[in-house]
């Protein structure tokens, strides 16, 4: 955990792109902390090059080196095996269930697998998923990077090191812990904010509200909370590898510090602040027990997003697997594969953005 | 459109530790003066009190004046980000902006100008690029990413984003150190042109280069390590390269030292 800054800092620098996540994707306990352990690096190791043939006098080293050889290459042969079995486990039993499904699995919007027909689709999930995660991102991506610039570029140096220190600690804890604490701190807090808001911007439909609870909204700044912390770290650690020079390229054609900011320290620090961005997405979309705990679990489609209403893929999971039968949990592990391909578009098309710019990224320099 | 610059009495601090001691010299007008000295005597500190840029750097400070044209950039109510609008600045290495294309380069400081008519900028950016005897190698390919120009073009395109702003001085550290002969020239050439227009300043290792470019010499030495680097003398370059009125100067440059 302690590593990562570090790790996707550098993937920032070196390809430029998003390497960001990899999907929890949401199997049998569906436990977000869990799920990114287990799509790990898969098939390198088997693509070893065989080592050149040892010449005669050294036989000892030949030897340890096919050794060497055949192990890496049985771990990864093993490893790749394990995940085919795992992916075909969960496709079959997804099919399985989707089989017997009595609706449109993409485009209805209840969820009744435990009955005769089976009834259930992800349409309302997958929406739900996609506005907290988003309502995330709007909210803490320009926090995090508000508060990387701060460190790195406003602050007086004697506070700078500290608050960094910070920033990488907290980004260190769980998230799971600040989605509590927004949930039994913040929450109860946020009716004012809502009113407020469904008040003055009631003519826009997103906010109207005929009465404001436990809503998208709540559940998005919960989720807020929760990845702010690692967006910021990374962001700060990307900000913090814009080359002096640049900067002072900058100043010395006259920039304030802001417009040093946008012509020198965005512009190289985008790739790696999308990649951070991804990273936070990717909890966004996989958080479990803290959206569980906020939405009132209906599968409905509602644009009223103050609303209490609505429930995502992750907590449906949370929600419904202890009760599920076999069918039931057929069903939610077909949800948990819509939530890993979703995942992957979100993150080929931050590659994209990042690639259409390649030659100007500013790793070549 | 040129600048006299009056330096009195000028300390340049790193925290606590004093860089340079006292400095005095006028830098006239429509001239090229050259800073020589061993390293880590102050040259490039000096220069870059000349523009405010010493600030930027934490804990750095300057005692002293510093007068263009008879107006103090220390003094109180002058922005530091005006002073660097009037007066340019190219580093040692090459920094052209890694994200921007080489049109983009040239224009980056007209932008914070608040320049942003297309004509305008088209025909800054060819000015600008053919001042930096950069035209015709890049004309065809503006819309290219400035790193990957080679280090002597990115170096003549750094020079190009200075120009661009059309400051009253330009300040040069060491803007050849790392470049080969040919691109060297090329740069010295170019420094022999804009002279018509700016008051330039160059730091140099390179005496020939010294002797080649400039109009007066200020060569800045230190009694030993931890020492602050003072001025040691300053007159027309033709008289510092021949008949230095200092022991420790004809050292230098005769090669003696150093
Ligand atoms: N950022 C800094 N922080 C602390 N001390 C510095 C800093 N930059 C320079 N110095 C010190 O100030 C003194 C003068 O440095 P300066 O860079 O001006 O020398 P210089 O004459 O330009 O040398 P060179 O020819 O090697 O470029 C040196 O003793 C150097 O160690
Ligand atoms: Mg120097």
């Amino acid at each position: 955990m302690t590593t990562e800054p570090d790790s996707s800092a550098q993937s920032a620098e070196q390809r430029g792109a998003a390497s960001a996540t990899v999907p929890p994707t949401d199997g049998p306990d569906g436990d977000p902390t869990r799920g990114s352990t287990t799509g790990g690096p898969a098939p390198e190791p088997a693509a070893l090059a065989p080592p050149p043939a040892a010449p005669a006098g050294k036989a000892t080293i030949g030897k340890a080196d096919v050794a060497f050889k055949n192990l890496t290459r049985a771990a990864g042969l093993g490893l790749l095996a394990l995940i085919v079995a795992i992916a075909l486990f969960l496709v079959l039993r997804a099919t399985h269930a989707l089989g017997q499904n009595d609706g449109n699995f993409l485009t209805t919007q209840e969820w009744f697998p435990n009955q005769d027909p089976p009834k259930f689709g992800v349409a309302a999930l997958l929406f739900g998923t996609i506005v907290t995660a988003a309502i995330a991102m709007v909210i803490a991506v320009p926090v995090a990077v508000g508060i990387a610039l701060f460190i790195t570029v406003y602050a007086p140096r004697r506070l700078a090191s500290p608050l960094g220190y910070i920033v990488d600690l907290l980004a260190a804890v769980p998230s799971v812990v600040y989605g509590l604490w927004g949930l039994l701190v913040l929450a109860p807090h946020m009716k004012g904010i809502q009113l407020w808001l469904s008040d003055y911007f009631g003519w826009i439909p997103l906010f109207r509200a005929d009465s404001v609870g436990r809503s998208f909204f709540v559940a998005g700044v919960v989720l807020a909370i929760m990845i702010l912390p690692i967006v910021a770290a990374l962001s700060r650690e990307v900000f913090l590898q814009v080359p002096t020079a640049h900067r002072e390229a900058a100043l010395a054609l006259g920039a304030t510090r802001w417009e040093m900011i946008r012509t020198a320290v965005l512009p190289y620090g985008k790739p790696g602040v999308i990649s951070a961005s991804m990273l936070g997405l990717g909890r966004a979309m996989g958080e479990t027990i803290a959206v569980a705990l906020v939405l009132p679990a209906s599968f409905k489609i509602s644009w009223n997003w103050l609303e209490p209403a609505g429930n995502t893929i992750a907590a449906n999971v949370a929600n419904g697997w202890g009760e599920a039968n076999d069918i039931g949990r057929g069903a939610l592990i077909a949800s948990g594969l819509v939530l890993f391909i979703v995942t992957m578009i979100v993150n080929i098309i931050a590659r994209a953005i990042v690639a259409r710019r390649r030659d100007f990224s500013g790793s070549s320099a | 459109m040129a600048t006299r610059i009056e330096v009195t009495g000028l300390t340049a601090y790193y925290g606590k530790f004093k860089a340079v001691s006292d400095v005095n010299l006028t830098i006239e007008p429509k001239n090229v003066t050259a800073f020589i000295g061993p390293s880590g005597c102050g040259k490039s500190t000096v220069l870059r009190t000349l523009n405010r840029m010493h600030e930027v750097l934490p804990g750095a400070r300057v005692e002293g004046r510093v007068l263009l044209d008879g107006e103090d950039l220390y003094g109180a109510g002058m922005d530091p980000v005006n002073v660097r609008r009037t007066v340019g600045m190219v580093f040692q290495r090459p920094n052209p902006f890694p994200t921007m294309s080489i049109y983009e380069n040239v224009i980056a400081g007209l932008k914070l100008n608040g320049i942003r008519k297309k004509a305008l900028l088209d025909e800054r950016v060819e000015e600008s690029l053919r001042g930096a005897n950069l035209w015709d190698e890049v004309k065809d390919r503006l819309n290219r990413p400035g790193a990957g120009l080679s280090g002597g073009q990115q170096q003549r395109l750094c020079i190009a984003r200075a120009i661009a702003v059309e400051p009253q001085v330009l300040l040069m550290d060491e803007p050849c150190s790392a470049l080969d002969p040919i691109s060297t020239l090329a740069i010295e050439d170019l420094i022999n042109k804009l002279k018509s227009s700016f008051t330039i300043v160059i730091v140099t290792h390179n005496m020939q280069q010294a002797s080649r470019v400039s109009d007066a010499t200020a060569f800045f030495s230190l009694e030993k390590t931890g020492d602050p680097g003072r001025l040691v003398e300053f007159d027309k370059t033709s008289k510092i390269f021949t008949n230095p009125s200092e022991k420790r100067t004809e050292d230098y440059v005769s090669g003696r030292f150093g």
